[in-house]
């Protein structure tokens, strides 16, 4: 295993202030006590140059773990919170796993034939940390595709990090809180900007309610707030919203639109608010800071910080020291001859700037017409009592399929009120779309199943 | 509301909104005359499956889709009892 000179991410904390904490619900940790001590019982030697799996239950031990293992172990499998267990032995064999990572909370029976299980407990224990042949580890993340077998991605430290191009101030000021999970990319990528950062993170814990995650973001004081536009329509509409002062609102991992980036102007009139577009194969491609939605148009075809963009056969491409080097188990490869990576985002083009207009997958044919259905959500979701909106297919006997939305609405209206706005979201709608991306049905529904990922689940049965 | 009045009444408002003109709406109306183009059956069998909560031809194992005005009203009907 070839040894290296490489950052780990046990470097980033070495001069960071003694004001770095990560918090769950049940506790907290300050990191930076990982400089004299251990959250693996001293173990980590046992674990260097292994395949190891991480497998806590809590968000908290993970974010400790990661911390002494990069650069130690060959290998970091994140196994995310939803991961089913009925793939864990086809993922296990694959990524060649020989270690687990366990908390307290984690079942006795997950992954319990790997011969080498270590737990993770805060707190910290001080404990001389005896330098360990330094490693690039290998980090797998694992994708929240659908359905089988869900694919390994291998990405290393410094392609994880490649766009946090502005180092923070590491005075343990900024509080960085995430609605996501720090398992999955979007919410890893938060994890990173903090730890790397100096800056504290606040963590969701399993089960917890939106308005106790977000009293405790609250408490905590928390600087930057990430989520998923789903995560974030979800947020506003429970009152603890206002106890939280972000300067720094980031969306991502789904489309934002300018509905919900109007909102959170709204909620939030003195922050910054950025929407980047992200994925688990093309790691981060960029941040747009002013507010509107879709991306300036020159974005595509140059090189900009590192990052290339081009559009083939309607979905963007990207090529970037970002992007992860490539599945793992798998014959599949990752990018094109060329080094790039498609997406599977279909853009438009309006005026000056491109517009992510749906997945490639995600395509309804209505009579030999495609359509997105995001970008009738994007339409629905203008209406100012529309907080969010789902669109899926309805089979029909002429057109094959037809569009019917479900809409949560900002607040609950009255019975004769409920008909009223229904005519009038599809007044709107007749006004913006062709007849055919026009629902021919409105339900009002109270809430929108949002996947563990953050992102709406397109399946709601 | 007649399953007949409220099929009547569909057609109207979807040509409304498709900014079509109906022709007379009398039993022998040929349907593929009638003035809605294919999207607009198409939301017809959607809305009357909403009004109705029936689509006969989803429903039916060999679905035919009927010629005149009057035989798309019978389907509709048939299907009702």
């Amino acid at each position: 295993m070839p040894v290296t000179d490489a950052p780990a991410l046990r470097d980033a904390i070495a001069n960071a202030s003694a004001a770095c904490f990560f918090w769950d619900r049940a506790g907290c940790a300050r990191f930076t006590d990982l400089n004299r001590g251990t959250s693996l019982g001293g173990r980590c030697a046992e674990l260097a140059g292994r395949s190891v799996l991480v497998a806590t239950a809590s968000q908290l031990t993970t974010a400790l773990a990661l911390i002494e293992l990069d650069g130690a172990a060959r290998r970091l499998l994140i196994l995310p919170p939803d991961a089913e267990s009925d793939h864990l032995g086809a993922v296990v064999e694959a990524a060649g796993i020989d270690a687990v990572i366990v908390d307290s909370a984690t079942p006795a029976d997950r992954a319990s034939d790997i011969p080498l299980r270590v737990n993770c407990s805060p707190p910290i224990v001080a404990a001389t940390v005896d330098p360990l042949p330094r490693v690039k580890t290998e980090w797998i993340l694992m994708t929240s595709g659908t359905t089988g077998v869900p694919k390994l991605v291998a990405h290393d430290l410094e392609g994880l990090t490649a766009a946090m191009r502005t180092p923070s101030p590491a005075d343990g000021a900024e509080v960085w809180g995430t609605f996501y999970d720090i398992r999955r990319y979007g919410g890893l990528q938060i994890y990173l900007r903090a730890v790397c950062g100096g800056a504290s993170l606040v963590l969701s814990s399993a089960g917890e309610a939106v308005g106790d995650h977000l009293a405790r973001l609250a408490e905590h004081g928390v600087t930057h707030l990430s989520g998923t536009p789903s995560q974030w329509r979800r947020a506003l509409m429970v009152p603890a919203i206002r106890n939280v002062a972000p300067r720094y609102v980031r969306l991502s991992g789904e489309i934002a639109d300018q509905a919900i980036l109007d909102s959170l102007r709204a909620a939030f009139p003195a922050a910054v608010i950025g929407h980047a577009y992200a994925s688990t194969e093309a790691g981060v491609v960029f941040d747009v800071n002013d507010g509107l939605a879709g991306f300036p148009a020159d974005y595509v075809g140059g090189v900009r910080d590192g990052v290339e963009l081009k559009i083939a056969d309607g979905s963007l491409r990207v090529r970037s020291r970002g992007a992860a080097f490539g599945y793992v188990g798998s014959g599949q490869s990752l990018a094109d001859a060329d080094g790039f990576v498609d997406t599977g985002d279909i853009l438009e083009r309006r005026g000056e700037r491109y517009h992510f207009a749906g997945r490639t997958g995600g395509i309804i044919n209505i009579g030999g017409l495609k359509v997105h259905p995001e970008e009738i959500e994007a339409v629905i979701n203008r209406h100012p009592q529309v907080r969010m909106s789902l669109v899926r297919p309805k089979q029909n006997p002429v057109t094959g399929a037809v569009v019917v939305a479900d809409v949560v609405l900002k607040s609950e209206g009255e019975g004769a009120r409920k008909i009223e706005l229904k005519d009038d979201i599809l007044k709107f709608c007749r006004e913006t779309l062709p007849r055919h991306k026009v629902p021919v049905a409105i339900s009002f529904v109270p809430a929108l199943r949002v996947a563990a990922s953050g992102k709406l689940l397109r399946r709601q049965g | 509301m007649s399953v007949k009045l409220t099929i009547i009444d569909q057609m109207e408002q979807i040509a409304r909104e498709h900014g079509k003109i109906l022709a007379p709406l009398k039993e022998d109306l040929v349907l593929a005359d009638c003035g809605l183009d294919s999207l607009g059956f198409a939301v017809l069998v959607a809305r009357l499956e909403d009004k109705l909560g029936i689509d006969p031809f989803t429903a039916a194992e060999d679905a035919f889709f009927p010629v005149t005005l009057g035989e798309f009203v019978k389907v509709y009907e048939h299907a009702r009892h």
